[in-house]
């Protein structure tokens, strides 16, 4: 029997405006980053509700990284500072409970930054990759 | 009648674990007593009852009954049932075992639930008389004695033994294998527990609560009884009595999405929430004081209509101990049956 | 222990209500045993003087009570606020979700509320009673033949042990004399959390949420949680669940419970009073109430009406969310 060698999945919910448009820059400038990276386009990163930080886990994602707009740059004004304490406060609870912190982020990528989008993604996979599996937020009724 | 000194009852859950699973009250890390699976090392916890009932065993808060995987356009049905192997109940209290007749009545009648019955056929049950009844209870006011619980097996635990009578082929053969760990003996010493435990039974706050105002036939009686405004008034219809209660019976049917399939379902549910077996329409009953009615119309008039006169509670009295606001089964069956109650 | 009486309480509900000035009466009433106190509503004089009851285990907070019976009578409700209880009742106003006009609130000090279970702890079970004697407590069981006397203090709830504050943030009128706002030590055992690794404070968790039952009533009795329709509860929010069918689902139903009071909640201390099973849910209340002090400043919810809550604020120079895990040296 073949075993699948461990490749992270990794959820990443970028903002409409900047991340996602700073994505689309790295593929248009052909810098890789891994396939297992999906992004999820929402119009501001402060749609980003921590259920579906949540959700993703169950559902079998190992890392998720939030993307936006650098702070005072977001193209509705205030949305990311609103994520910005919001995400604060999910990922210090999360740490709480023993979830290991690395398997959460939160980045500001505008969208002339193609470049660090794609190094973040890499970076961001490597060290999730290195964390194993998602054990301790993993709902197993939905293992493939 | 046999008996096993106290100090060895550890051997008897040696021995029994041999050949199936048991499960016996054990004192977690919040000192509350709850049925766990025995193991070396784990202790019979002194508490009078647990938290959860044990009609967990037999009618789990979830229970898979079947799951549905996808693949493209394919769709391949699971059967996840994973009761297939005899197991064994250890230190029941007489009213839970009461409780398991109240469920069985519900789930083995026609057309029969064919997971209960699976789960009842493969359970022993090895019932423990009570040694230390609480004020909370009364389990005299539905005609149980806990100086004699019902099982397969009853026991009593003394100050230095536990005595052991089998009642039926499954208690038998219980009791066949630990013949080797036990002795054969009179009931004197067991019999003097009974009536111990008797005199205090009859000292307990509750002793003198009757159910004769309440049974089949009276629904024209209290349905409109302007006493239910009063009563529900504070209820939160949090649903932690329908949680711990030992009888209660309602269940829901869900679907949950996985991602590559679907898995179906069964879980607890509450006549106290809004959300009670919602399908189409929603709740027929709209108001809490509707939802708080019918839990105690229902232990107290429909199940004994249904029921030939058996009532739907059997005074274990955790709602009592448990419900968040102290509302429980003795103040509605005060208030609503009168004088008749006390 | 309790500095104000039962009588007391008793005659100002009673000639509140006969000399109109409000027409029911949220207080607590009677039970069967001397612990198993009952919030109620009581209209009528002889209710009150018959089933009327203040004594140590009147632990109940009656501001949720507000949002629906407020409106429900004739004329104004009256409440009976301890200290903790009114934060509540300032943040619910805070949130419009009851009227104003229509409460009347007496503040009533507290000297803190007994625990039931650390009765049964120290004395055993088949209580017939409990009397309040002096500092103590008198309990007289089935099984002992001489009550025992047990000190107030060793038995008290644990929010009352690190109660925060004594003085009364809301009010029409005031019986007894006010308190100030105390120093507790109620983020320690947060703060002992926090200091273990990731690897012993998952085992914890997963000690404690596995007992959950999901019966719903810390979000119920929560003054915070009065949501029409709970996300927990709407089959259109696809995370609409009876049960805790796995460790995910104990996990995921209290951490967005405690997030979606992040902010709001006042650490009144009714979700882990009323936990049946012991959880000790405040500590994740708690966790993000310091969490809060710590990055955006001490905040108080409820300490007036009108606060803005800190998650729905901000400043241009908040931290980082990759900041907060750089605090203290604490991981494996």
């Amino acid at each position: 029997m073949q075993v699948k060698e461990y490749k992270p999945l990794i959820v990443a919910f970028c903002c409409n405006w900047c991340s996602y448009a700073g994505a689309d820059l790295a593929g248009n400038n052909r810098l890789s980053y891994p396939a297992d990276v999906k992004i999820i386009r929402v119009p501001c990163s402060c749609r980003v509700n921590p259920m579906f930080i949540l959700r993703a886990f169950q559902r079998g994602a190992d890392g998720v990284i939030i993307c936006g707009c650098h702070p005072g740059d977001c193209h509705y004004t205030s949305g990311n500072y609103y994520t910005r304490r919001r995400m604060a406060a999910l990922f210090s609870m999360l740490d709480f409970l023993g979830i290991e912190k690395e398997r959460t982020r939160v980045e500001w990528v505008s969208a002339a930054e193609g470049a660090k989008f794609a190094a973040t993604m890499n970076e961001f996979a490597e060290t999730v990759a290195s964390l194993g599996e998602n054990k301790r937020l993993e709902d197993l009724r939905c293992k493939r | 009648m046999r008996k096993v000194s106290l100090d060895s009852i550890n051997k008897v859950f040696g021995k029994i674990s041999e050949s199936n699973k048991l499960y016996l009250p054990v004192d977690g890390s919040d000192g509350v007593a709850v049925y766990t699976e025995w193991s070396e090392g784990k202790e019979w916890s002194n508490a009078l009852n647990t938290v959860r009932s044990p009609k967990d065993f037999f009618f789990p808060q979830v229970e898979n009954l079947m799951e549905f995987k996808t693949s493209g356009k394919n769709i391949e049905l699971v059967d996840i049932r994973d009761e297939k192997e005899d197991f064994v109940i250890f230190g029941v209290r007489a009213c839970d075992v009461r409780s398991f007749d109240i469920l069985d009545r519900v789930f083995l009648s026609d057309p029969v639930d064919s997971f209960y019955a699976s789960r009842r056929e493969h359970g022993i049950i090895v019932s423990v008389a009570c040694s230390k009844p609480s004020e909370t209870c009364f389990c005299t006011t539905f005609g149980i004695d806990a100086t004699n619980p019902a099982g397969d097996v009853t026991a009593w635990k003394t100050e230095d033994s536990v005595y052991f009578k089998a009642n039926t082929e499954k208690g038998e053969a219980f009791m066949k294998k630990i013949e080797d760990l036990t002795e054969e003996c009179d009931d004197s010493a067991v019999t003097a527990q009974k009536e111990k435990i008797a005199k205090i039974m009859e000292k307990l706050p509750l002793a003198n609560l009757s159910a004769d105002a309440f049974g089949g036939g009276k629904t024209d009686t209290f349905f409109n009884a302007p006493e239910w405004d009063e009563l529900s008034a504070t209820c939160l219809g949090c649903g932690t009595c329908t949680f711990v209660c030992p009888t209660c019976q309602c269940y829901d049917i869900k679907d949950f999405n996985t991602g590559n399939g679907v898995i179906r379902y069964r879980c607890w549910d509450s006549c106290m929430y809004s959300e009670f077996t919602k399908m189409a329409h929603g709740n027929n009953r709209i108001s809490q004081k509707e939802r708080f009615r019918q839990r105690f119309m229902h232990k107290l008039v429909y199940y004994p209509e249904n029921n030939e006169g058996i009532f739907g509670c059997v005074g274990c009295g955790r709602c009592l101990a448990k419900c968040p606001i102290s509302m429980n089964i003795v103040k509605v069956m005060k208030k609503i049956g009168g004088n008749k109650s006390e | 222990m309790q500095k104000i009486t039962q009588n007391q309480l008793v005659e100002k509900a009673v000639s509140l209500l006969t000399d109109g000035t409000v027409s029911a009466v949220l207080g607590w009433k009677k039970g069967e045993f001397d612990y198993d106190i009952t919030p109620a509503v009581f209209k009528t004089a002889d209710e009150i003087k018959e089933n009327f009851v203040w004594n140590d285990f009147c632990g109940a907070n009656f501001s949720k009570y507000l949002v629906a019976q407020a409106g429900k009578h004739e004329g104004k409700i009256l409440v009976f606020l301890k200290p903790c209880d009114t934060y509540s009742f300032n943040q619910l106003l805070t949130e419009h979700r009851f009227d104003r006009e229509k409460v009347y609130a007496v503040g009533i000090p507290c000297e803190g509320m007994a625990d039931i279970a650390k009765v049964k702890e120290l004395v055993g079970d088949g209580i017939v009673s409990i009397e309040a004697d002096g500092d103590s407590l008198k309990v007289s069981t089935l099984y002992e033949d001489a009550p025992a006397l047990v000190n107030a203090k060793d038995v008290m709830a644990e929010r009352c042990v690190n109660c925060k504050s004594k003085k009364h943030v809301a009010y029409d009128e005031l019986m007894g004399e006010d308190g100030i706002v105390l120093e507790s030590n109620r983020f320690d055992e947060v703060a002992r959390l926090e200091a273990m690794t990731p690897d012993e404070r998952f085992a914890f968790w997963q000690n404690e949420l596995s007992r959950c039952i999901r019966c719903n009533a810390c979000r119920d009795a929560c003054p915070a949680c009065t949501c029409e329709k709970c996300v927990f509860d709407n089959p259109a929010s696809s995370v609409e669940n009876k049960a805790p069918a796995n460790s995910f689902e104990e996990k995921m139903f209290h951490i967005i419970r405690a997030f979606h009071v992040a902010g709001r909640c006042t650490d009144c201390g009714e979700c882990s009073r009323v936990c049946p099973q012991n959880i000790p849910l405040h500590l994740l209340n708690r966790k993000f109430i310091k969490d809060i002090n710590e990055f955006y400043g001490e905040y108080q919810a409820g300490a007036e009406v009108g606060l803005r809550a800190p998650l729905v604020d901000y400043t241009t120079e908040d931290l980082e969310p990759g900041e907060v895990f750089d605090r203290g040296d604490k991981d494996a």
